[in-house]
């Protein structure tokens, strides 16, 4: 068996191979670590030998899965040890233990750059690569300096100066600002002139990385690159080591032309001509062959190649080239070629227009939309979505409508978004839209996302043309008996908008529609009802003259949905029955929805969220930017020009303006359709803006009418003395939730949510040490773009000291990002300190003023005492202002359990017994902060069985202040205070008129409220 | 670049892991498990290419292990598929044809490997020969230090006799 060289560590793995289940691992485990603890603890010291298989065996048991929270100062004192084999050990298991994000990190920058510039070259080797991997901010500002002097060094080794390399481009990625690149560029364009590969292939990495920030710089270095690629593509001097399975070092050649890439165009024809040389070369050259390790690594720089190519957009015989080869790869038996030609074609459609010749493959790429592999799969769809156009959207999308059935459940959503945003935007006609996606919504209703069908209801309403044939088809899948809950909605409201427009129809007359949508109705959720009710209140007002019949069977609905339990529909039903009764003015308001504005399809919008970037911007999506690109997934084309166009992207007719909203506040509030996309809670709101009532602004309807307005205002008023942040253009960004509750739950618990707004999550997580503690905020961006101008400050009483890490002023779409706040205790307070928070949306700017809850009890640590210990010390503390008395009125009325629990809660260890008198609480605590260190403090609750509003309390501790504030502080947890919620100040800066804000000027149910 | 390094075994068990970018202790259980649930799933001769939360991991299997890179979207992944293969002969040389054992009884050694072969997630060194010679030059180094710490201890367990 093989050895480790370690008999204990070795002994310990078989163990852990021996355990026949997790559970005895768990234990043999726990056992190993409750042992090294010890060992870790106790006051002998341990010998090298020790330490090093203790600090292995944590690594292993970390590498298994369990949670190592010890160690970690034992293996960072090993990286300052002077024996190669002790720093071998620290430096490793540091490197694999922690991350960048870890303070204990901090420590050891100074033992790190000590091995660093110190002569001992394997010294230098194990810090840079400890660097190299988890090195962070801190150590790119402290150590980017003496790592350069290393890597431009002439008396160093090769195999340092390569590591340099790679932590030079760690360090940069941390912080860009630590190369200056004025002079840089010719440093870099020096080292290029390498003979070593290893440190060639490390420097290229570097290269890659610097080019993607900043070609502009690095100009230079474009001829020396090419120069080498030439070298390597003809094998020319390239050392035997440094050829893999005959191909001369194919790392490198990649990250060559990865390099390459990032520069815009290549100006000088002479070089442009020896790397058009080269890559043709390439891609003439390569041949499938029998060994497969030589196959990839000659296909990895062949599809470099290709995408370098593509980026040049090369003379169109290269183009063609290109596509060819692609052509044969989708056609290959090996999945890994077939892979990336799927791939390829899919970007090459994003540069340049080759449309028509992937056409012709189009079968081809159809049969691996079957392949049994799902990673192809997924190629496939990508890029039948990526080739549709006008003259082959009906068969893809027939194709997909098709594969639909068969797809994998995890690609379903996917596949029914990409057809439905297929058919709107290559329709030939309207109809043929309609079709795709009642089809789309009946075989794949689960996967089917409101906004599909939103979307479908804003064409119809839109198009008059369309209405009859869309309530036709609606009408036609009710007749079905089993159905999608979705397609109840979307027929229920086509029905009911343009049901009449049928009423000649045979079998559409109102009740025979009123009819089949009522045999849904006992099936359907809350949210469906509610459709289904404004279906019926639009069906009666289109049957004019009434039909009585058909008027009672709708009243009686109503009147029984009257008390029902969810209130959305129980306010419709109350409105819709007050309303329809009311005769002539029930048309007015009940009239048919108003075309929608024209806006940007949410659904496209979806799939640029789905596509986001991860941190690296790639050179192709650089490039993609660059290009005004006709393929589907533009990016961010509303910033850009406004509006998009209506006819360039959805065959939908310019809308009438007959909404009186100005456009400029259309673009900003963006609509219901995509507020939805950043809030799934408004749900209801939604189907208030989608669906409710509507009257143009400008009729006026009698004042006196329903109460239901009071009941909106009220709302309102709620929702505005919740809110706390307020912006320039009063849509006014509410936090999601109770930031009252979340600061309370925050004071007993250490992590948790701190604010969430529709854009922004803040969570906290605490870890107190004695009167110092450490929080850590993390920020969360939830929306898809940037958030900028992000800020926090710190304002902390006179009683803390606080140190907010820094902040970056913008979050990236989707990002989280972490701050770091250290706090010490200087002396007992029960102050709070706030957090003054705010970041800018778009042109919204959002504050908040936070709470934090650095509160009196984080700094508390339960003790257990002794009778006797208690005691003498209770007598000890006779006097105030050290031991202090109160009888409290007002208390909650808590059982006796309830109030131990409450105490410890805060972290008073309440220690049953000690008091003989059952009715009495006894609890003991330490209090830890600077000034008076740790402190012992007593409390004694002594209750009233017949008054249980009433105590008399007890506090005694060594300090005066401590005394007194900790009395206040269990006071404040026990009595009822009146109206509880302390308003936090930011309420100041709120709207002045929360009765109704301005924006809600597009929210047809406030407007309603309004009018009457 | 590459953002970790996994091995796993076809049973599921962990054999090595390395970060290159931060993630703390929760996410990585959480990114093993969800893709050790992906990958040991997959059939055979299918590609090596998996798409996992807009990231790509590149698998290959040798024997009873699975040896996992994840890259960002737009890698190489051919070339990143030769990094493992590469790391493997590696392995092999230094060990002669290494088996799961190996790497289970001497994760350490893997470590010191790994650590000449990728620095910040990327490839640092391309010669096998190379690497050979100075993870040989690491090990008499450590055993030179074991060498005079023991005849150190030697000494004073002589004296003390």
């Amino acid at each position: 068996m093989a050895h480790s060289g370690m008999r204990g560590l070795s002994v310990f793995i078989s163990d852990i191979r021996n355990c026949r289940n997790k559970e005895l691992e768990r234990i043999r485990v726990d056992k190993e670590l409750g042992h090294i603890r010890t060992r870790f603890k106790s006051e002998k010291g341990l010998s090298f030998y020790e330490k090093k298989k203790y600090v292995w065996k944590v690594l292993y048991i970390y590498m298994l899965g369990y949670d190592v929270d010890f160690g970690h100062m034992e293996t960072l004192s090993l990286i300052s040890a002077p024996k190669y084999g002790e720093k071998q050990v620290g430096y490793i298991a540091t490197s694999c233990l922690l991350n960048e994000n870890c303070d204990f990190l901090r420590i050891v920058i100074n033992s790190v750059r000590n091995d660093i510039i110190g002569r001992n070259e394997t010294f230098q080797c194990l810090a840079l690569t400890l660097v190299g991997n988890i090195g962070g901010r801190d150590f790119a500002e402290s150590l980017a300096p003496d790592v350069q002097k290393l890597l431009i060094s002439s008396s160093c080794r090769p195999i340092v100066r390569k590591k340099a390399a790679l932590c030079l481009l760690r360090l940069y990625r941390k912080n860009p600002d630590i190369i200056n690149i004025d002079g840089w560029s010719d440093t870099m364009a020096q080292l290029l002139d390498e003979r070593d590969f290893g440190v060639l292939t490390s420097v290229m990495s570097l290269l890659v990385s610097l080019v993607s920030n900043n070609t502009d710089a690095y100009w230079n270095c474009i001829p020396k690159c090419v120069k080498i690629l030439e070298r390597l593509a003809r094998n020319q001097d390239i050392p035997q080591d440094y050829t893999y399975y005959g191909i001369p070092c194919p790392w490198l050649q990649v990250k060559i032309m990865r390099a390459l890439q990032y520069f815009p165009t290549i100006e000088d024809p002479n070089t442009l001509k020896s790397l058009l040389e080269v890559l043709q070369r390439i891609m003439m050259g390569t041949d499938v062959v029998k060994n497969i390790n030589k196959n990839n690594a000659s296909h990895a720089v062949l599809f470099e190649a290709l995408a370098l190519a593509m980026h040049l957009d090369a003379e169109k015989d290269i183009m063609s080239q290109c596509v060819a080869l692609l052509g044969k790869f989708i056609a290959v038996r090996e999945p890994n070629i077939r892979y990336l030609g799927l791939e390829n074609m899919t970007r090459i459609l994003l540069v340049t227009d080759v449309h028509d010749v992937i056409k012709k493959h189009q079968t081809q790429i159809i049969t691996n939309l079957k392949d049994p592999d799902i990673s192809i799969r997924r190629r496939a769809l990508d890029l039948l979505y990526g080739m549709c156009d006008v003259t082959n959207a009906k068969d893809i999308v027939e194709e997909l409508l098709q594969y639909l059935n068969e797809a994998d459940f995890a690609m379903r959503e996917e596949l029914a978004l990409k057809v439905a945003i297929l058919a709107e935007k290559f329709a030939p006609d309207l109809s043929w839209y309609v079709d795709v996606v009642l089809q789309l919504i009946d075989k794949a209703g689960d996967f089917v996302s409101d906004d599909i069908w939103h979307r479908v209801v804003q064409f119809v309403t839109n198009n008059e043309d369309l209405q009859p044939y869309a309530a036709a088809k609606a009408k036609e899948y009710l007749n079905k008996h089993v159905l999608h809950e979705t397609m109840v909605k979307v027929s229920a409201y086509l029905l009911g908008e343009h049901g009449h427009l049928l009423s000649r129809r045979p079998g559409c007359s109102p009740k025979e529609i009123f009819a089949i949508i009522n045999e849904k109705l006992p099936t359907v959720s809350t949210e469906t009802i509610a459709i289904i009710l404004s279906t019926y209140a639009k069906i009666l007002t289109h049957t004019q003259p009434p039909e009585p019949e058909l008027q009672d069977q709708i009243w009686s609905i109503f009147k029984k949905y009257e008390g029902y339990i969810n209130v959305e529909i129980q306010q419709r039903a109350v409105e819709y029955l007050a309303l329809s009764k009311k005769g002539v003015s029930l048309t007015d308001i009940l009239a048919e929805m108003p075309k929608f504005p024209e806006r940007k399809s949410a659904l496209l919008k979806k799939t640029e969220d789905t596509e986001s970037d991860t941190a690296e911007q790639s050179a192709l999506r650089l490039r993609t930017q660059q290009k005004a690109s006709d393929a589907l997934v533009v990016t961010d084309q509303r910033t850009a020009n406004g509006e998009i166009k209506a006819g360039q992207l959805s065959p939908v007719k310019l809308p009438n303006q007959n909404m009186n909203v100005n456009s400029e506040e259309q673009t900003t509030t963006n609509g219901a359709l995509d507020t939805v996309d950043l809030d799934p809670t408004l749900s209801t709101d939604l189907i208030g803006d989608l669906l409710a009532i509507e009257g143009p602004p400008s009729i006026s309807v009698p004042t006196e009418q329903t109460p239901v307005s009071g009941l909106d205002q009220e709302t309102d008023l709620i929702g505005a003395l919740a809110l706390s942040t307020v912006d320039e253009q009063s849509n006014s960004i509410k936090p999601i939730g109770d930031i009252e509750e979340w600061f309370q739950a925050l004071c007993i618990k250490d992590s948790g949510v701190l604010y969430e707004d529709i854009y922004i999550q803040i969570g906290l997580k605490a870890d107190w040490r004695a009167h110092q503690g450490r929080i850590i905020l993390f920020i969360g961006n939830k929306s898809t773009s940037s958030l900028t101008s992000v800020q926090a400050l710190v304002l902390p009483p006179s009683y803390l000291k606080m140190d907010l890490s820094l902040l970056p002023s913008t979050i990236p779409p989707r990002a989280q990002v972490q701050c770091c706040l250290d706090v010490i205790n200087i002396c007992p307070s029960r102050d709070t300190s706030v957090l003054d928070f705010s970041y800018r949306y778009g042109s919204v700017m959002i504050e908040a003023k936070l709470r934090l809850p650095v509160v009196l009890n984080k700094f508390l640590q339960p003790i257990s005492i002794s009778p006797d210990d208690f005691f003498s010390q209770w007598k000890s503390l006779s006097e105030p202002p050290l031991k202090v008395q109160e009888v409290v009125k007002g208390v909650k009325t808590l059982s006796l359990p309830e109030m131990a629990r409450l105490l410890s809660s805060v972290q008073l260890r309440v220690t049953p017994g000690l008091d003989t008198n059952p009715n009495n609480l006894v609890a003991s605590s330490t209090f830890h902060s600077e000034s008076i260190h740790a402190m012992l403090c007593l409390l004694r609750i002594e209750t009233d069985p017949s008054d249980r509003t009433q105590i008399r309390m007890t506090v005694a501790s060594g300090d005066p202040t401590l005394t007194f504030e900790l009395k206040e502080f269990i006071k404040e947890k026990l009595i009822i205070i009146p109206n509880a919620r302390p308003v936090p100040s930011p309420t100041s800066l709120q709207t002045q008129n929360p009765v109704l804000p301005a924006a809600s000027n597009d929210d047809p149910g406030a407007m309603l409220a309004g009018l009457l | 670049m590459i953002h970790f390094v996994l091995l796993i075994s076809r049973q599921g068990k962990v054999r090595l892991t390395k970060w290159y970018s931060p993630y703390h202790q929760k996410e990585r259980s959480k990114v093993i498990r969800e893709l050790s649930g992906v990958i040991l799933t997959r059939a055979p001769k299918l590609c090596n290419f998996v798409e996992w939360r807009g990231l790509k991991v590149v698998y290959k299997r040798y024997a009873s292990l699975y040896f996992c890179m994840c890259v960002d979207e737009d890698d190489n992944e051919l070339e990143t598929l030769e990094i493992i293969h590469h790391f493997v002969e590696i392995l092999d040389r230094y060990f002669g044809s290494v088996c799961e054992l190996d790497l289970i009884f001497n994760f350490h050694k893997a470590y010191y490997i790994l650590d000449e072969l990728l620095i910040a997630g990327e490839l640092q060194e391309s010669s096998k020969k190379t690497i050979a010679r100075l993870i040989a030059a690491q090990d008499s180094l450590v055993e030179t230090a074991k060498e005079e710490a023991n005849s150190i201890s030697n000494i004073i367990a002589q004296a003390t006799k």
